[in-house]
């Protein structure tokens, strides 16, 4: 199951790169759509390996982008 | 699933209006923002007792981003502002967040004075090893052989040594990160917040456009990458090895983490002792005595001085 | 009106100097809290205070220079205090740039300077006037200020509680423009009662953080105040900001934002004309003077009528804003002002300039160091007597 996800401010991304790099999972590329600044923010290209440990949120240094765990499924009794 | 997405909680302590931010691409002083968010919001700090100060720069321009009673002041000066802030009202977290040029060079006897009385306040100087506002000239934390825009054949000063500095002057808390540290950078924060007085944090970041680029090391990532591999963490290390030497090791670390009594606790015990603890220190927010007769009680402005 | 606090003024009559003096108004108006540097002829005002701060449950820091002092003293005022700092040319002269800062963030504050020879280090012990043009022009860019001046130790402590109350009403920094004489004078100095000491309080909000705009002004031009910890998340910038403070770096802001606080001074022309004056009616010659130059002038007023001159006396007490529709008035009817200064000739540009061609100016200048003799006011007198 899929422990965490991103979420994007797309105007306020810079296309610096640190999110991507610093991801240890490396959910995150640069895509290569632009925002309306001409940078190219990042998005999602390996979800399932995303853990919602929002590395990515403390790297980024224009608050575009962050990270948050899901809600986990609770564990079958008697497991 | 999530039926409503969270917010990001850093966006509590920000100026959400006043995004996005003048900082370049790559710059990483927003980086260093959210560890001090983080921090902040952990400490339990009541936010609405939270002062920033900051003084002119790039670096300069946190305390205005930052949701919080924010004093945006000159250059250099922020940390006497900042002491009388506090010493007029200590119930305060009085922080100062400013860059290299403006704390160190400009700024750097206050910085030494500050120390030196131990007055509580925590300092996080932001090192990008240039002033960057205006145009990259530079400072006195620039490195060695540097291209800046005043040393165009390089330059031939030596860089101080902050952590150094800062130790001798006495401050009771000395560490030094990189951008590229957020956890630990965010935990030393979280220290700071609650010590006692006079907290400095060194953080090496970088500044892509000027300082990078005239020196042919990449951009705001590539410093990043830079700073991960050189960095070496030596906690306690002697302040005077962890100078930041061109190409070499980055020493990160808690170098100093001592007690001494802060200048106002000092302060209370000699006038305490001097007037027999009749001496209660009036503290800042004190309401004047409102005369219910007097016009100007009601905020309407507009009193002449004789009524 | 508000009134002193009677826990910390204790009224009598007493033999004072000026310096003392001013350290006892600054408390009487409620300021706590001071930071200051050591420099001739001013270090006994902080001296003063220094002893009587922890008295009355304030503190005074000395700071590593005068450019800490002139800001730490703004921290001060920020975090809810009435706040002053003390200095004489050569840090006034490293003050400026704070001057203007708490012009700018409308900080209310109050700068002292006890004014001694110059320039550049100049006679540290004695008297000179020098510094006035720099009270008003001083720091970079386009501001006001108000300026007072105190002609004896009794004005030291009076003026010095003017001050105060001035730089609340139009959160201004205000400068009390002493000089080494007035400040080491020894003179006899009533305290009144507390309850006849009128207090101007901090101009603090009543509205609601999240309401509140820090730069809104009042009807008055005069914005509100607030303070750090209350809640309201002040921004306080040297930059050209708007109402919330924020910065906003446009001409159009830039306009707006310094016609208001030129005009928030302006139209108090009035409430700030503070002047002595006597046997203006029939004048034909009118001696402007202010400060320790004033007793002078008295001394030569005297002589000259003696000498059956009708001589007019005009004492500035507020110096700045410059009171220029009163000497542009007399300007249509007296042959001459004359105006002796400790000083080559500074305030003497203003009276030329209100009276507008109308009358003459004769300056009496001298380079400081000593007060004038009224024998050489007398001349002047003499010679504005003999203008046709």
């Amino acid at each position: 199951m899929i422990r965490g996800s991103i979420a994007l401010t797309v105007e306020r991304c810079k296309g610096c790169g640190f999110c991507v790099e610093f991801c240890p999972t490396k959910v995150l590329a640069l895509s290569p759509a632009f925002n309306t600044k001409g940078y190219h923010p990042p998005h999602v290209v390996n979800a399932d390996k995303c853990s919602g440990c929002n590395l990515c949120g403390m790297y980024c240094p224009d608050f575009a982008i962050f990270g948050y765990r899901l809600p986990q499924a609770p564990k079958e009794a008697g497991a | 699933m999530l039926d409503v997405i969270p917010a990001n909680p850093v966006e509590s302590v920000l100026r959400t209006d006043r995004i996005p931010t003048i900082w370049c691409p790559g710059c990483g002083i927003g980086t260093t923002v959210n560890s001090f968010a983080a921090a902040l919001l952990t400490s339990g700090i009541d936010l609405n007792k939270v002062a920033m100060v900051s003084g002119i720069g790039c670096s300069g321009r946190v305390s205005g981003y930052m949701n919080t009673d924010s004093f945006h002041t000159t250059h250099g000066r922020a940390i006497p502002f900042a002491t009388g802030l506090k010493l007029a009202n200590p119930e305060l977290t009085v922080v100062v967040y400013s860059g290299d040029g403006d704390l160190a060079s400009i700024g750097g006897n206050h910085l030494i004075h500050a120390a030196r009385r131990n007055i509580d306040l925590k300092v996080v100087l932001v090192n990008n090893m240039i002033y960057a506002m205006t145009g990259g000239q530079a400072a006195a934390t620039t490195p060695h052989a540097s291209t800046s825009t005043t040393t165009p054949y390089g330059s031939f000063e030596p860089e101080l040594n902050l952590p150094h500095l800062m130790d001798a002057a006495g401050a009771c808390y000395v560490a030094r990160w990189t951008a590229f540290h957020v956890k630990q950078l965010e935990k030393s924060m979280g220290e700071a917040l609650k010590k006692k007085g006079f907290t400095f944090i060194e953080v090496v970041t970088p500044c892509p456009t000027l300082y990078q680029r005239r020196n042919n090391l990449g951009d705001g990532l590539d410093a990043m990458k830079d700073y991960k591999q050189r960095s070496k963490i030596k906690h306690g290390a002697p302040t005077s090895e962890v100078a930041l030497i061109p190409g070499g090791e980055i020493v990160v670390g808690k170098f100093v983490d001592r007690d001494r009594p802060d200048y106002l606790t000092l302060l209370r015990q000699q006038y305490g002792e001097r007037f027999h603890e009749d001496y209660t220190q009036v503290s800042g927010g004190e309401d004047f005595q409102e005369d219910p007769n007097c016009c100007a009680s009601d905020g309407g402005g507009g009193c002449s001085t004789s009524c | 009106m508000m009134h002193a606090d009677p826990a910390h003024v204790e009224p009598g009559s007493y033999f004072m100097n000026g310096d003392a003096a001013c350290c006892e108004g600054a408390i009487a108006a409620g300021a706590r809290f001071a930071a200051g540097y050591p420099i001739t002829p001013s270090t006994e005002i902080v001296e003063h205070f220094a002893k009587r701060a922890p008295q009355v449950g304030g503190l005074f820091i000395q700071m590593e220079d005068e450019l800490a002092a002139s800001i730490a003293i703004q921290g001060m005022v920020w975090a809810g205090q009435k706040s002053f700092t003390v200095t004489s040319g050569p840090g006034f002269s490293l003050m400026m740039e704070h001057i203007g800062y708490a012009a700018m963030t409308e900080t209310p504050c109050v700068f002292i300077n006890v004014q001694r020879g110059g320039p550049s280090t100049g006679l540290p012990t004695l008297p000179a006037q020098g510094d006035m043009m720099q009270a008003r022009w001083g720091s970079h860019g386009d501001y006001q200020v108000i300026a007072l001046c105190p002609s004896s130790p009794q004005e030291c402590f009076e003026l010095t509680v003017t001050s105060f109350n001035l730089a609340e009403q139009y959160r201004v920094p205000v400068m009390l423009m002493m000089d080494e004489c007035v400040g080491h004078m020894t003179e006899k100095v009533v305290i009144p009662a507390a309850e006849q000491i009128p207090i101007t309080p901090r101009r603090k909000t009543k509205k609601a953080p999240g309401e509140f705009l820090l730069y809104e002004p009042g009807p008055d031009l005069v914005p509100e105040m607030a303070h750090a910890g209350d809640g309201y998340k002040v921004y306080v910038t040297g930059l050209t900001h708007d109402h919330r403070g924020y910065p906003v770096m446009t001409p159009k802001q830039q306009d707006e934002l310094i016609h208001r606080m030129f005009e928030k001074i302006r139209r108090a022309k009035d409430a700030l004309t503070i002047v002595e004056e006597a046997d203006l009616d029939d004048a034909e010659v009118v001696v402007l003077s202010y400060g320790i130059t004033a007793r002078v002038a008295q001394r030569a007023i005297q002589i000259a009528r003696a000498k059956g001159i009708r001589v007019g006396k005009l004492r500035l007490k507020c110096v700045w804003p410059f009171p220029e529709h009163k000497v542009s008035e007399l300007a249509q009817r007296v042959k001459a002002f004359i105006v002796p200064e400790l000083n080559m000739g500074q305030i003497a540009l203003e009276v030329m300039r209100a009276a507008n061609g109308k009358c003459a100016t004769i300056h009496v200048p001298h380079a400081g160091g000593s007060v004038h003799r009224p024998e050489d006011i007398v001349a002047a007198i003499e010679r504005g007597a003999k203008v046709c």
